[in-house]
């Protein structure tokens, strides 16, 4: 081996070579054209720092590590191949906060170790563990939310001040261990206790609407504590990643807030984004419905039509029925687009995902801004499982809890049909005045039913 | 390294990860944020450095977990964004000899 040659040296090199890999690899996955090549450039880069990691110097317990890497690898492997489409946001909280943990798990063994050298990275180390802990026991509580195990958004009067009283108290414990006044392994411990329990309770009141901002949240804080336990290993691939992540995870949760209309304090303190939170105004008009049949026959000879899908598809599992049906459209001529509202399913740009999962070209599917001028040349507009997303009062009625949101126009279109279940209110439990316009058609029904019998009905058109 | 160097590093990322993301479009934000869950998993070299230097049982325990939780970070992430980035296609691509789904 030639003399220049040293194990840190191929260690530092490989760790620049990580870090270049994974910013061209997130560049790459900012565009639908290159975006499935940017995960396997940031993935080559995941397995070069690994494998080159395991020539650290003065490494042991490989006996530990290759176990725990086998067990964590293939239990994610195993379940992230599982999940439905549908399910996928609170698995990305899941995979966050398991990151989060980690980072976590970093500071408490520096810290249990009696600290870092040096005031600052002592700091960073607490830093980093009470941010990692939060996004830990935080986005298992999303995961719980989102899956349905937990239904239930606890509030009480003065859980702001619990809160805050729970951060400056973990706070005061982490300068403790920072001014090595007593790093006994009790103050330590008391110290991730209680950012662990932070987390619990600054999650539980946020309502289900509301998580998919809160898990990208997390998401930008894992990103953080990773960057900053970084700096306490001296590890610069953690922190040129866990940097880029935390700015960038940062600006997306923004762009998702917006997408929401709601600020971001908005969605961490207020209590909105559940279920029964909405007052409901009074509708003029009636619920005119309508048979399948006659649909078919106006989808068929229509000249423009726009699909407005919502979560409602999705639980149903309609989107390859509905795919079917648009396919009959668009070979008989008709213009078929799907128009997805920012928030449409469960995080902005879920919706796309499963219109991708049934096969429908990303080319196909408009955003608001690109599709809202297109409702007046529409013969019909086609609505199935959404709601407040359409809902005109948003533009009309400033007592409602959702005015100001932007929303598709559908109304403006010639007809609208809507599938729907019953006759219940949407998410936020505001009545939908789109559906007693005159314009408007109820085809009630299970979304994947109804769509095999548009179907058929267009097939019968001939 | 030292602290304005370490700063700096900080300060250009910060940028980098920032420039990188604006005028993403609408249709990736899930994907987007499920890529960078994935790169954060980077905190499993970091982990198995932790463990790799542990000398208590307490140290290997937490060590243990924290690199079970940083594979299941790097690993989960990498699959759920690989199937979702997968899907994109367009009309174009999809009429070049694919089955259409039923």
């Amino acid at each position: 081996m030639p003399g220049w040659f040293s194990a840190d040296l191929a260690i530092q090199a490989s760790y620049f070579v990580t870090a270049v890999l994974f910013i061209m690899g997130l560049k790459r996955m900012s565009s639908p054209v290159t975006a499935r090549s940017g995960i396997l450039w940031a993935g080559a880069g995941m397995a070069v720092a690994t494998l080159i990691t395991f020539l650290y110097p003065g490494m042991s317990n490989y006996g530990l590590i290759l176990p725990a890497m086998l067990v964590g690898g293939v239990l994610a492997a195993w379940s992230g191949r599982r999940v439905a489409m549908t399910n996928m946001p609170q698995m990305i909280a899941l995979y966050n906060g398991m990151g989060g943990g980690a980072a976590a798990a970093i500071a408490a063994v520096e810290l249990y170790r009696g600290g870092t050298e040096g005031y600052a990275s002592t700091t960073l180390a607490v830093a980093g563990g009470i941010i990692g802990a939060v996004s830990f026991s935080g986005s298992a509580i999303a995961f719980g939310k989102l899956q349905g195990l937990i239904t239930r958004s606890l509030r009480f009067s003065g859980q702001q001040m619990l809160n805050v009283l729970l951060l400056l108290a973990a706070l005061v414990l982490g300068a403790l261990v920072i001014a090595h006044a007593s790093v006994t392994p009790a103050v330590v411990t008391g110290f991730f206790v209680l950012a662990l329990i932070l987390g619990i309770t600054m999650t539980l009141p946020i309502g289900g609407a509301d998580m998919p901002v809160v898990i990208s949240l997390y998401n930008a804080l894992t990103g953080l504590a990773v960057g900053f336990e970084g700096f306490v290993l001296n590890n610069a691939a953690m922190i040129i990643a866990g940097t880029v992540v935390g700015s960038a995870g940062t600006l997306l949760t923004q762009l998702m807030a917006k997408a929401m209309n709601r600020s971001l304090g908005n969605v961490l303190f207020s209590g909105f984004g559940d279920t029964g939170a909405a007052a409901t105004g009074e509708v003029q008009g009636s619920l005119k419905p309508i048979e399948a049949s006659d649909v078919g026959v106006m989808l068929a000879f229509a000249s423009k039509v726009i699909v407005v899908p919502g979560y409602g598809m999705a639980v149903a599992q309609a989107q390859h029925k509905i795919w079917e049906l648009c396919q009959l459209l668009i070979d008989r001529g008709v213009q078929v687009r799907f128009a997805i509202h920012p928030v449409a399913g469960r995080m902005p740009g879920h919706m796309n995902v499963l219109l991708a999962e049934a096969g429908v070209p990303y080319d196909l599917i408009a955003d608001l801004d690109e599709i809202n001028a297109e409702f007046d040349t529409a013969d019909a507009a086609l609505i199935i499982g959404a709601n407040d997303v359409v809902n005109p009062v948003a533009r009309t009625d400033k007592s409602s809890p959702i005015y100001g949101m932007p929303i598709l126009n559908a109304d403006k279109a010639k007809n609208v049909i809507v599938i729907k279940r019953g006759q219940g209110a949407g998410f936020s439990g505001i009545e939908n005045a789109l559906f007693y316009l005159d314009n408007t058609r109820m085809l009630y029904g299970d979304a994947q039913k109804a769509a095999a019998e548009l179907i058929q009905a267009v097939k019968a058109v001939g | 390294m030292t602290g304005m160097v370490a700063l700096y590093i900080f300060m250009l990322a910060a940028f980098t990860g920032y420039e990188v993301i604006a005028r993403v479009p609408v249709i990736l934000h899930t994907p987007l944020m499920s890529g960078s869950n994935f790169v954060h998993g980077i905190v499993l070299v970091g982990a198995m450095v932790a463990l790799g230097g542990a000398q208590t049982p307490l140290e290997k325990a937490i060590g243990f977990i924290g690199v079970l939780l940083a594979a299941g970070n790097a690993v989960g992430g990498y699959v759920v964004t690989e199937r979702m980035l997968e899907m994109f296609k367009t009309s174009g691509a999809r009429t070049r000899g694919e089955k259409r789904t039923a």
